[in-house]
């Protein structure tokens, strides 16, 4: 048995070695080329005059091309098609690459790139929310509205009312691999390329488009990502693009990876958001209407920023039950790195904002934050918020097997109106969704003993009442995040298994590496599929040629969809190898078994080897595909209204800080999780994806700062002046666990999703420092993220003020 | 420049080896060693750790930042050379995989030889030895777990590097060598100048190696000075100011990383004149002496009157940084690192207070700031608003009040100006509350 057990990343010993190889690592035929872009000084107007002659003659230079050199537009984009990969004569944003250099090498076209001499005419760039609100600079042509009973009214009649405002800013991904690709020419036009993407297949597609060649024309393989985080779903299209580009010109392999400084000032990063609120409660804190207005600040490019802001208005309810509620998004263009996905994908912002509405109504009526919070959750599911006892999921072949085989094989329909009825009697998200799981009663409960918050309450009041200097603060947040990509069609994956004659096996699918341990999972369930052992299943690359039109592994998709795919690939085969077997001893295939990397049929056992052997002789096909997608979607973006989400995982955490108000500066001081992993397909990779995604959800709301200058250029483009946490900005005592439980939805192995979701435990600290600068006054903190030591500082003035 | 070390206990020898090409450009394309990668190229991030051993022992350099001739007799062990000849797994690597401490892996090898030469050195503060590594997927956590499941393991036999050693340069050669080419760059640790190279594209024409300059890397503490010569890196200052003024020693726990604290000198933290170096405020709170030479003139200066304006110090052509000197004293410095993280980050502000009272009043007080004004600058108003006053909280928000008539602060990415003043008011404040007794250090609280 292999699923369930904590078993190290697929690659942990490549990665300790060194062995491990990403693009750049990848051995270059001789004479390959290196790339750079130079890119514009300016944030917005038109280039007047481009003077190339420096670059040419730089050392080592082989080519350089301008946006009227290249094939085609060239466009990058994976939405719109408004990303042409060099600008042209009009200028969106400081950062964009204006010309492309090839040289002999990564240095000398570095230096090369430096060299153009371009003049400009400036106008005013659009910066802020602010200007581009005055200038009407949107994406869509208007904001976006979706709406729910009678919030106006209901919060007007309520007990109590409350508005406020909170600013948060966007966060660079910084994946420790930066973005690279690399292209090697083929015969008769055709194209590899390497690259480090979460999306091969936009790559197959953006280049092909790029070279005006059908997609069959172009492969792409990844075999790993040192760091994605929703970094490399569309932000690597133009190093593909350039890489082909060129190495269709000159018939020569290339390579192009950014600096990390480059990487900074060109690629897009978190959306930064203001969210306004208007609420109306009662005197026990239970919401009955709430409004927000959320402002997204996109970037120059559409890119994902519809889906994105689309999400953040889908987690504007987080855990909580909005009777009445009205939101609107405004998904605003700015002079600026075009904003794209990242772990969350709008949903930690949106989050936010009805997170700061609860500890803002706790501050308001005195209660308890966590209080106020379980006031408001929804409704337990059906049986107190623990999941259904579904049968416990086959370990191994038994008897079973028919009927496991064809429940996953045969999706069930779309489940249209179904929801939409029962939304009528039941409580519902702002969207119409019933939400059947809902985790958090018990949850909580289970988190708030373990972590002792009552008792730690007191005891952080205690050492307020004592400490002039050092506040302590304690808070507690919950998450509740949808899983599914909310543009329907993208919820498929494809699988590629064979088994070869000596009982090796092949696996392949859609999804991609970038440290999630995505393709030990799935490995997993292959071995567990042909009971052997986890040594007989090869974890290959990515490759657009073994399957086909995949999805992006993002959404915290990966497991889900392609280990689903990979089971029903492996099932297919089994039950090849099961029938030839059973005929061979004229018994049923259900009696046929596989565990232990044997196969006993009639009394007989066979190694898994030898019963290969045996199938391929017989001439039984050991090759097959698996395709799976999900059910129970109905999603219609506009009106606002369905079934976006397959189903919801959920998580709760409990942090402690203490806050210097002399300086600002803070520590946290420990942090408790439970987070809802389902059952779990590999518990040490899903507590290594909470404790990771934690951190940097504190990371995006303490010390991650993005500071633009008034003309636009980003000042803080490396890890010198952007300080992601470090070793040390940990918790000081970190207890992470997961709930046990099983997903209600007929997932892989009942398993959840894990991906995104504990990023925003994060809030957890942010609201902890909010609570310890409470301690200093009496008025609300209205903190403001990043939270900085400045913002603390200015925070705990502010509330000293009394303001 | 010919060079010659160790490379994973193989001999190398180089001829005629550009100035600046990086340790980490040459052990990936020339020497397909790829292991080692680059994260930031500027030796901020930690993914191209290697342990270098020379005459002061081993330790985890930046190769990003490190050019060759830095190497010149000294041993190099990159993530290739940390498992055994026979494949064998060093016992951190061995932790790194039983505790989940890699995700997508890129931080990894970084992290494994900085893990390994801390276990060589039985260095058990995994947080400060791994300030430097960052990761952007694990949280951190399993891989300190992973640290201390190692900790106990014996050192394994081939993890033991000797240095040869480089043919040493003597200070007379140095300084006649300067003296006759005052245009040349003066390379120590390279912490500053490797950025030069990697991120403005610097070319130099002509540089000076001073690592083969022995006599610039003695710590001197027999005299009534402690004397520091200006190659030593910054690891050793730390040692050697740990029992003496234990809180200039734990600011510098906190300046750079551990790899950047054993590349960086004391002296080229002063000699570039940069506003926000941590090192000048304390030096110049402690009164100390800088010593310069130029040809076979040597003089020595108070340290803050080094520093004429942004940009500009008092040192001649041909002239360098050859010490500087510590009066000893009994110690009351207080030294106050301000960053928006806590380690490997540069200071918004740095303040160093060296307040004596005696029988309740202020008998002395040199107060210095870093990235308070275009040079690291003493505060004199608010030290004359102190001197001769009784020692109290009223004298203290007094003294604060002059903070603003001393400084004009510039607002940047890192902090406004305002912020920067509130903050250097309230350092003096905080030297007045731990006096008190008053709890005020976050590091020191615990849930």
């Amino acid at each position: 048995m292999s699923v369930q057990t904590p078993l190290p990343h697929d690659a942990a010993h490549l990665h300790v070695t060194g062995a491990a190889r990403y693009v750049d690592d990848i051995p270059t035929p001789r004479g390959t080329l290196h790339l750079a872009f130079g890119i514009s000084s300016i944030a917005a107007g038109r280039v007047t005059s481009v003077d190339l002659a420096a670059v040419r003659a730089a050392p080592g230079v082989v080519g350089v091309w301008e946006a009227k050199d290249l094939p085609s537009d060239c466009d990058c984009s994976p939405s719109a098609h408004d990303e042409p990969m060099l600008s042209g004569s009009t200028i969106h944003y400081l950062g964009q690459p204006i010309f492309l250099v090839a040289a002999t090498s990564h240095q000398a076209a570095r230096r090369a790139a430096r060299l153009g001499d371009i003049t400009y005419s400036e106008r005013d760039a659009i910066l802020s929310i602010q200007d581009a609100l005055a200038a009407d600079a949107r994406f869509e042509d208007g904001p976006r509205i979706w709406e729910k009973g009678d919030p106006g009214g209901a919060i007007d009649n309520a007990d109590h009312q409350l508005s406020g405002e909170i600013e948060m800013g966007g966060q660079e991904h910084f994946y420790l691999e930066g973005q690279s690709a690399m292209a090697l020419p083929q015969e008769g036009g055709d194209m590899v390329v390497h690259a480090s993407t979460q999306h091969p297949t936009e790559i197959q597609h953006k280049v092909a488009h790029a070279l005006h060649v059908p997609m069959h024309a172009v492969r792409v393989e990844t075999r790993r990502m040192g760091g994605g985080f929703g970094g490399k779903e569309s932000q690597g299209n133009a190093l593909a693009i350039a890489c082909a580009v060129v190495a269709t010109a000159t018939g020569k392999p290339t390579k192009m990876r950014y600096d990390r400084d480059d990487d900074f000032m060109i690629t897009g990063k978190r959306h930064d958001f203001r969210i306004a609120y208007r609420v109306g409660f009662s005197a026990d804190g239970v919401i009955s209407g709430v409004e927000f207005e959320q402002y997204a600040r996109c970037g120059w490019a559409q890119d994902l920023s519809l889906p994105v802001a689309d999400r953040a208005m889908l987690h504007a309810d987080n855990a909580y039950h909005l009777p009445h509620v009205r939101i609107e998004s405004h998904r605003l263009r700015t002079n600026t790195q075009s904003a794209t996905a990242f772990r969350g994908f709008g949903g930690p912002q949106g989050m936010l904002g009805i997170e700061r509405v609860m500890d803002h109504i706790a501050h308001t009526l005195g209660k308890d934050p966590v209080a106020v919070r379980q006031a408001n959750y929804y409704e337990a599911g059906v049986e107190g918020g623990q999941p259904p006892a579904p049968a416990a999921p086959p370990r191994s072949l038994s008897g079973k097997m028919k009927e496991e085989g064809s429940a996953s094989r045969g999706p069930e329909e779309l489940v249209e109106d179904t929801d939409a009825q029962r939304a009528e009697a039941e409580q519902t998200t702002p969207y119409g969704q019933v939400v059947e799981d809902f985790e958090l009663h018990g949850l909580t409960d289970t988190l708030l003993t373990g972590a002792d918050y009552a008792a730690r309450k007191n005891a952080v009041a205690a050492w307020n009442a004592d400490n002039p200097v050092l506040k302590k603060g304690l808070a507690f947040s919950p998450v509740k995040f949808g899983i599914s990509f909310t543009l329907t069609h993208l919820n498929q994956a494809g699988a590629l298994v064979h088994v070869y004659q000596d009982g090796s096996i092949h696996m392949n699918h859609g999804g991609t590496e970038m440290g999630q341990g995505l393709f030990q999972k799935v490995a997993q369930v292959a071995a567990d599929r042909f009971g052997v052992p986890l040594e007989m299943v090869k974890i290959t690359a990515t490759d657009t040629g073994k399957v086909p039109n995949t999805s992006a592994t993002a959404a915290s998709s990966g497991s889900d969809l392609n280990g689903m795919a990979v089971k029903i690939a492996c099932d297919t085969i089994r039950e090849r190898m099961a029938d030839h077997l059973a005929e061979l001893h004229q018994c049923e295939a259900r009696d046929v078994r596989f565990a232990d990397g044997d196969v006993t049929v009639g009394g007989e056992t066979y190694s898994f080897a030898r019963a290969a052997q045996m199938a391929y002789e017989a001439r039984i096909s050991l090759s097959a595909t698996g395709f799976y997608k999900t059910p129970k979607l109905s999603w219609d973006r506009i009106k606002g209204h369905g079934r976006p989400f397959y189903y919801f995982a959920y998580g709760a955490a409990v942090s402690e800080v203490v806050v210097d108000t002399l300086t600002g500066e803070y520590r946290i001081l420990r942090t408790d999780i439970l987070h809802d992993a389902g059952s779990s397909l590999n518990p040490a990779l899903d507590i290594g994806q909470v404790e990771g995604g934690f951190v940097q959800g504190a990371g995006w709301l303490t010390t991650e700062e993005l500071v633009w200058d008034d003309s636009g250029r980003l000042q803080t483009h490396a890890p010198s002046t952007y300080k992601i946490p470090a070793c040390s900005d940990r918790p000081d005592i970190f207890n992470v666990a997961l709930w046990d439980g099983q997903n209600r939805e007929d997932t892989i192995y009942r398993s959840k999703a894990v991906g995104e979701p504990p990023f925003m435990l994060g809030m957890s600290v942010f609201l902890a420092l909010s609570d310890a600068i409470a301690a200093c006054g009496t008025a609300y903190p209205a903190l403001d993220a990043p939270a900085t030591p400045e913002r603390v500082l200015a925070s705990i003035e502010r509330v000293r003020d009394g303001v | 420049m010919d060079v010659t070390f160790l490379l994973n206990g193989e001999s190398v020898e180089l001829r005629n080896v550009s100035a600046t090409v990086t340790l980490l450009d040459w052990l990936r394309e020339e020497r397909g060693l790829t292991g080692t990668k680059e994260g930031c190229n500027e030796g901020d991030c930690g993914a191209c750790t290697v342990m270098v051993t020379d005459a002061h022992g081993s330790k985890g350099l930046n190769a990003c930042i490190l050019f060759l001739p830095q190497l010149d007799g000294c041993a190099v062990r990159t993530v290739e050379g940390i498992s055994g000849p026979d494949g064998t797994l060093h016992p951190v690597q061995e932790a790194m995989v039983a505790h989940h401490g890699s995700q997508c892996g890129f931080c990894t090898p970084g992290f494994v030889v900085q893990m390994a030469m801390a276990h060589r050195n039985g260095d058990r503060a995994h947080d400060d030895a791994l300030a430097g590594n960052l990761c952007r997927c694990t949280g951190y956590a399993p891989i300190v777990r992973a640290a201390e499941a190692a900790a106990d393991a014996p050192v394994p036999d081939w993890m033991v590097d000797t240095a040869t050693g480089a043919e040493p340069m003597s200070l007379d050669d140095l300084a006649d060598a300067y003296e006759a080419r005052p245009n040349a760059t003066l390379i120590a640790g390279a912490t500053d100048v490797g950025l030069w190279v990697t991120k403005n594209m610097f070319d130099p024409d002509d540089v000076i190696f001073l690592n083969r300059c022995r006599e610039l890397q003695e710590i001197d503490t027999t005299g009534d000075a402690i004397r520091f010569g200006a190659g030593v890196t910054m690891d050793r200052v730390l040692g050697a100011m740990r029992d003496v003024h234990p809180s200039y020693a734990e600011m510098i726990r906190r300046y750079g990383s551990a790899q950047v604290r054993a590349a960086a000198t004391i002296g080229g933290n002063i000699a570039n004149g940069s506003p926000i170096g941590d090192n000048p405020p304390a030096l110049i709170a402690l009164g100390a002496v800088l010593h310069l030479r130029k040809g076979t003139a040597t003089r020595d200066i108070p340290l803050e009157a080094f520093f004429l304006e942004y940009g500009k110090q008092d040192r001649e052509p041909g002239e360098f940084v050859t010490g500087v000197s510590i009066p000893k004293q009994e110690d009351h410095l207080k030294v106050y690192k301000l960053s928006k993280r806590f380690d490997q980050d540069i200071s918004a502000v740095c303040g160093a207070l060296n307040i004596r009272v005696v029988d309740g009043s202020v008998a002395v007080a040199r107060i210095a700031f870093g990235g308070m004004a275009g040079v690291p600058k003493r505060a004199e108003a608010v030290e004359t608003a102190l001197i001769g006053a009784a020692w109290t909280e009223e004298t203290v928000r007094e003294a604060m009040a002059q903070m603003r008539g001393d400084f004009s602060p510039l607002s940047d990415m890192r902090a406004s100006a305002d912020y920067r003043l509130t903050t250097a008011e309230n350092m003096l404040l905080r030297v007045w509350m731990e006096d008190a007794g008053v709890a005020s250090n976050v590091l020191e609280v615990s849930a």
